[in-house]
């Protein structure tokens, strides 16, 4: 346009600055927030409601809030302070005096070092995956030694000098993680192989078997599936053989974010044009370099706004696991404030777990928004 | 329709048929149905090696549907086609041999959006010729030359004009060397000004003895460049011969109503 512009003749130092009227910040309040008197009045109430409700929670967490409490000669907390405050101000001292209960449930205590570690190594794992510069085929190796460290660190083992901690003492955000992480990295490859297949047109008995997997997983509830694995699924196991009940909630995660997974990957093979199927075809690529190279780059990309969404979604729905008896965070939170001690004093709690899981989702969120950026700048203008 | 370009600015073509060699393609009463319409009725024709073939024909007349099985992107149900000495069927090995010696060219480009236009050029030699990565890059920078595009190599077919991109897909079809090329009306998708580029590089092509297949409205071109032309109509080759016989002395009632239409307004 520029160009075009001047070679029309137009001095570009004619051009006057649009008027403060309809650009800015006061302009921008007067289009969207006081356009109309029905607007207006909108403005007013809604403001004067989120202010309201703002100052109510400054108030409880900040003004009145009570940080610390005295401690008896035994170490244990005295929490009469804060009972004395009830319903008016936070009392924080429930974390600190319970945070490592509720970042790792019931590990032992003199052992936690080895969750914190995993978790920093989950940080660590997700910040190299997130750069793309690493995208490559020595990451899945990344990711495959990664993971086996974390479950050795913490199972541990006796010759390694590690206490073996078994799974059922494993809790806290490390479980969470551990659920959410090996839930998707698995989930997501049978998610690909699933939607392949139920495309297929040479293979009617693998797109049959795909339908009926994708339905039938989907038209039961997570916590239906969890509650089968961990109480139908050992009543039909020989006496004897028993898998470990971490195990099996992690497998019915798996497969049921895998049906959930399939057809948003589905919905992007359906997008992609004809023509670029046909234009491999005509180059000769093989069924497996036109999956490869041409399909899926192109099918993903697509979708990359689901699948985060559906991602965000299942990073939440672990903490289901803890109708079966799994302490993830949002469990041990709970179980963290039925201490008779600090009895009453979830609020603070769930305030910090919300956090927590805001995080983590609102970082993918973000993530996934300039993935999306940067694939869509190298692909049109 | 597009604008025809007159006969008379277009460089001149020698013929390079071979007569005396194997014929290129050879398709014997193929018949085809989409569900119950029949959009291929006992299509039979034999192309000789350098031949350069114009299918021309209203629009569903199944002219696209032909060249279509000839790499086989349709499979057809009855008769026989025999591509470069080899019979197309089910058999996966025969179709990736034959794949790899029929280029194509379509109406929409279908360049790959997502890999750089170099990228799009050495994508199949290195995996299906098993090029050296160095060696492919060559020799794309050769065939991006020649359709007079090389310094657009980094850039994405999204950032390319029409014209340029449907360039793109012919050298990307080129690298592949083949032996015959089809196009599948490579000029319709084209703004008018963009499709005397296309045309170029393709009697171009021509002048080097490949053997090609056209399905075109560019009658221009057809007179141009065409060893023979091929009229269809509702599934089946009405009428065939040389350029100038089929326009000046059509014989049927159809091709001389089809050549009425898309003469108009020229």
């Amino acid at each position: 346009m520029a160009e075009i512009a001047a070679e029309a003749g137009v001095p570009f130092a004619a051009r006057q600055r649009p008027p403060a009227k309809v650009v800015g910040p006061a302009a921008w309040a007067r289009r969207n927030l006081f356009g109309s008197w029905w607007s207006t009045a909108l403005t007013l109430v809604l403001g004067y409601l989120i202010l309201r409700f703002a100052w109510g929670f400054f108030d409880w967490a900040v003004v009145h809030a009570i940080w610390t409490v005295p401690y008896d000669a035994q170490g244990h907390a005295n929490s009469a302070p804060c009972r004395a405050q009830m319903g008016v101000g936070a009392c924080w001292a429930v974390i600190a005096d319970k945070y490592r209960f509720i970042l790792f449930g019931f590990y032992p205590y003199d052992e936690q070092w080895r969750p914190l570690v995993c978790i920093a190594l989950f940080l660590a794992l997700y910040a190299i995956s997130a750069n793309r510069r690493f995208w490559r085929r020595e990451l899945g190796l990344v990711w495959i030694v990664t993971l086996l460290l974390i479950l050795l660190l913490m199972h541990g083992s006796e010759t390694l000098g590690l206490t073996v901690v078994t799974d059922d003492r494993w809790g806290g955000l490390p479980l969470t993680l551990l659920l959410a992480t090996f839930g998707l990295a698995l989930a997501f490859p049978l998610a690909v192989a699933v939607a392949l297949g139920r495309r297929s047109r040479t293979l009617p008995a693998v797109r049959l078997l795909c339908v009926v997997y994708v339905e039938l997983i989907r038209g039961v509830p997570l916590i239906s599936l969890l509650f089968m694995s961990s109480v139908m699924f050992p009543l039909f196991m020989p006496q004897g053989v028993n898998f470990d009940n971490l195990l099996r909630a992690q497998v019915a995660i798996i497969l049921f974010a895998a049906a959930y997974l399939a057809e948003v990957v589905r919905g992007g093979l359906q997008a992609l044009p004809k023509g670029q199927y046909e234009a491999a075809d005509a180059l000769g690529l093989s069924y497996g370099r036109k999956t490869r190279l041409i399909v899926l780059p192109q099918a993903l990309r697509i979708v990359i706004p689901p699948l985060v969404n559906t991602f965000i979604g299942f990073f939440k729905d672990t903490s289901l696991v803890l109708i079966i008896g799994i302490y993830d965070l949002l469990q041990s939170g709970r179980a963290a404030v039925d201490d008779p001690v600090w009895q009453g004093f979830g609020n603070e709690v769930y305030v910090l777990l919300a956090l927590i899981y805001f995080c983590f989702c609102f970082a993918m969120s973000k993530y996934s928004r300039g993935l999306e950026r940067d694939f869509s700048r190298s692909r049109r203008r | 329709m597009s604008v025809t370009v007159a006969a008379e600015e277009l460089p001149e073509v020698q013929s390079a048929v071979k007569a005396d060699a194997a014929p290129a393609i050879v398709m014997e009463k193929v018949s085809k149905w989409f569900g119950t319409m029949q959009v291929l009725r006992d299509v039979s024709m034999t192309i000789a090696q350098g031949e350069r073939v114009v299918i021309c024909g209203p629009s569903g007349s199944g002219k696209s549907t032909t060249i279509r099985c000839i790499n086989r992107l349709e499979s057809h149900q009855e008769g026989r086609i025999v591509v470069d000495g080899t019979e197309l069927t089910d058999d996966l090995r025969a179709l990736d041999t034959i794949r790899r010696e029929v280029g194509m060219v379509f109406q929409s480009f279908n360049l790959f959006p997502h890999l750089t236009i170099l990228e799009n050029c050495t994508l199949a030699p290195i995996w299906v010729r098993k090029m050296p990565k160095q060696q492919a890059e060559t020799l794309a920078m050769e065939y991006l030359t020649r359709v007079k595009i090389p310094e657009q190599a980094k850039k994405y077919p999204g950032q390319l004009s029409g014209g340029q991109q449907q360039r793109v897909a012919i050298a990307r079809a080129l690298c592949m060397k083949p032996k015959i090329m089809l196009f599948d009306e490579p000029t319709s998708a084209l703004d008018p000004e963009m499709i005397k580029e296309v045309l170029d590089t393709m009697i171009g092509l021509a002048q080097t003895g490949m053997t090609m297949v056209c399905v075109t409205h560019e009658m221009g071109f057809a007179r141009q460049v065409a060893d023979r032309v091929m009229f269809m109509d509702r599934g089946e080759i009405v009428e065939s011969g040389t350029p100038v016989r089929m326009f000046e002395d059509p014989q049927t009632d159809r091709l001389k109503l089809f050549l009425s239409q898309i003469l108009r307004g020229h």
